[in-house]
């Protein structure tokens, strides 16, 4: 049997309740489509969430999913990944998530290579509450916690991951739909921890304070200045703070964490435990 | 290291890893705290060879999320902690208890607030155990009292776990967490091992929250073709979110009805001293020990003292509370916080029977003598 996209979707469950602009459905369409070309049947799909308007995306899918709160989804993924190692888990958290109250399991989760997918629509703010600063919004952007500027440097989301060990990272925006797709067929084949950043627009909020020219502008800005990762390393460090770097960031090999733990740890034969069987 | 066979002097947190390996458990997620550690160090050793897995999170937080995780995905779970620990995993055995998940979580109480004293007991969690999650929500919670009970109601924690779908709490403390007796381990093929309900219906018609008249909702796996869809946020039957005014009161309504419609079957206490005492004592875990042995003398020297324990904390015993405050002359409640039974029983009084109140906050255990005082004191 060949899966459809629509196979991994709620389509009852449409429109989405995103404002117009936002680059969440776009990811949502991606992924799906992702699953359709990997034919994943999609009952050994769990789509794991946490909070904010990222975070609603599990009620669209027809896969088995989960929802959870702020910050934690990498954690209840890392127990459903082991309950059943057979299942492809991927977890789709936004900027605060994944990595402002989340990075304490963010950083863990790649140390630990448990091989999850992780899709992290960054925004860089806090869309659901109204556009307050996460730990990815630039320093001295204007946000509603921030009116005259963050006074704090945002995280290089793919670079937190790969200083802590994850396996497989990649970087797209929004404005590239075929891109994006291409890099979360990559991520789930990957074993281990795989890392999807979507640099996503948020006109509501994050635009109407930062970009004047409205969603348009903002889509137009990820087009224009998004770079392949080989010649944004070329750039000088104050050219860099204008453009985006997207691409394969990493791609390593490194045994994941069930490998790893069943290596040392083996199971033993029901006559070794006295015939006892659990 | 294998399971103890015969006759072993076991440390209480010993028998629990052990009755959690023989209730079925096959996953453990925690972090190590005094004085609950032991039980993270059995799992660690021997989970792997009964094909399960231990896995030492980031924090609490992570580890409560496990678990939840791990029970979704068809697994027997559970965690261990003490009150800095316990504090953590509120936020998410809320997502437990709303998404009715069972799995076990055991807390073995030590001295707080905050860090308090790391070695020392305390009977101080009662309240948290009950209500420290936000929102309403009802709560399994047992407290045991001896080695053996930290095997067997460890055992009956999972069981009570997989039958309503619930997270279940073995509050114990550091006393009965570090006390060594003897114990034989059952034959493990000779517990009797409640597992959650499975669909029955075509995949199709599978909705994950739709309850049997019992209450409680059959629990496909993640993996399986019955679609679960779990949510920590309202929801309706089909697992999605729901912000529709009625649905959360129909579903906090039948989460507390399946909990509290079933007393008689969750509601465990012990009573032990002469049935027409005029003094009964009310008290649970390491406590209700030395009012035992306050009684036996306090009975010997002509004086007519029974024990109320209680076995399981919540739901509450307020029936049988409520008997002996209608049989006896006068109650006494001695437990290592400031409170916190205390309160239950006097919400339960409607006799003109008084309550004493006897407090240790110290990180020391009650001795015979300060409670053989009390029922001096009050038999006057």
């Amino acid at each position: 049997m060949f899966y459809k996209y629509s196979d991994y979707l709620k389509t009852e469950a449409q429109p989405y309740m995103w404002c117009p602009g936002c680059g969440d459905g776009i990811v949502v369409r991606a992924l799906a489509e992702a699953l359709a070309e990997l034919n994943i049947p999609p009952h050994q799909v769990v789509i794991a969430t946490g909070i904010g308007c990222w975070g609603k995306a599990d009620d669209y899918f027809s896969t088995h999913a989960f929802h959870g709160t702020h910050g934690r989804a990498l954690a209840f993924a890392t127990g459903i990944k082991i309950g059943n190692p057979g299942l492809h888990v991927i977890v789709l958290m936004g900027d605060g998530d994944a990595v402002t109250i989340g990075g304490n399991h963010f950083i863990h989760s790649a140390r630990r290579n448990i091989d999850l997918t992780a899709i992290v629509v960054n925004n860089y703010n806090y869309g659901m509450t109204g556009g307050q600063y996460s730990a990815t919004s630039p320093l001295a952007s204007h946000t509603a916690t921030s009116p005259r500027g963050v006074p704090e440097p945002g995280f290089d989301v793919g670079a937190l991951a790969e200083t802590s060990g994850a396996v497989f990272i990649a970087r797209s925006t929004a404005y590239h739909v075929l891109q994006i797709k291409k890099y979360i067929i990559q991520a789930i084949q990957k074993k281990g921890f795989s890392l999807v950043e979507v640099m996503s627009p948020c006109p509501t909020h994050f635009g109407r304070r930062n970009f004047p020219g409205g969603p348009l502008a903002m889509m137009k800005y990820l087009k224009g200045r998004a770079v392949p990762k080989e010649r944004f390393d070329k750039l000088a460090d104050h050219e860099r703070i204008k453009y985006i770097a997207t691409g394969v960031m990493a791609n390593k090999e490194r045994p994941d964490f069930l490998t790893v733990y069943r290596e040392i740890n083996p199971a033993k034969q029901l006559a070794e435990l006295g015939g006892v069987k659990k | 290291m294998s399971r103890p066979k015969g006759m072993q002097l076991l440390q209480g947190n010993e028998a629990c890893a052990w009755g959690a390996i023989d209730a079925g458990a096959g996953f453990f997620a925690g972090y190590p705290i005094t004085p609950s550690s032991e039980i993270a160090e059995i799992c660690a050793r021997e989970l792997p060879a009964y094909g399960g897995v231990y896995i030492q999170m980031e924090d609490e937080i992570a580890g409560m999320a496990a678990i939840i995780g791990a029970s979704l995905s068809g697994k027997k779970t559970f965690t261990a902690t003490s009150g800095p620990g316990f504090s953590l995993m509120q936020e998410n055995l809320g997502v437990g208890i709303y998404q009715e998940v069972p799995c076990v979580i055991v807390d073995v109480q030590r001295v707080g607030p905050s860090t308090g004293l790391a070695t020392r007991p305390a009977q101080a969690d009662v309240m948290q155990s009950r209500w420290g999650t936000h929102g309403d929500h009802a709560i399994i919670v047992l407290s045991p009292a001896s080695v053996k009970e930290m095997y067997y109601l460890t055992v009956r924690a999972f069981n009570l776990a997989e039958k309503y779908r619930t997270p279940v709490i073995l509050l114990s403390d550091e006393v009965i967490g570090h006390l060594r007796e003897n114990i034989a381990l059952p034959e493990a093929n000779a517990l009797d091992i409640i597992n959650r309900k499975q669909p029955y219906e075509e995949p199709e018609k599978y909705l994950p929250y739709k309850p049997d008249d019992d209450g409680i909702p059959p629990m496909a796996a993640y993996g399986s073709e019955y679609i679960m869809h779990a949510s920590s946020s309202c929801h309706d039957e089909t697992g999605c979110s729901n912000s529709k005014p009625d649905t959360n009161q129909k579903l906090l309504t039948r989460l507390r009805t399946k909990i509290y419609s079933n007393k008689e079957d969750i509601v465990q206490v012990e009573c032990f001293g002469p049935a027409d005492a005029e003094t009964t004592i009310i008290a649970f875990g390491a406590t209700s020990r030395v009012c035992k042995q306050a009684i036996v003398e306090a009975n010997k020297k002509g004086m007519k003292v029974n024990l109320l324990r209680l076995i399981t904390l919540w739901p509450f015993a307020d029936e049988q509370v409520q008997a002996v405050l209608e049989k006896s002359k006068a109650v006494i409640v001695p437990e290592m916080n400031q409170g916190q039974i205390l309160g239950e029983v006097q919400r339960v009084n409607c006799t003109n029977t008084p309550v004493y109140q006897l407090t240790r906050i110290d990180g020391e255990l009650f001795t015979t003598a300060e409670i053989l005082s009390k029922i001096r004191e009050v038999a006057i």
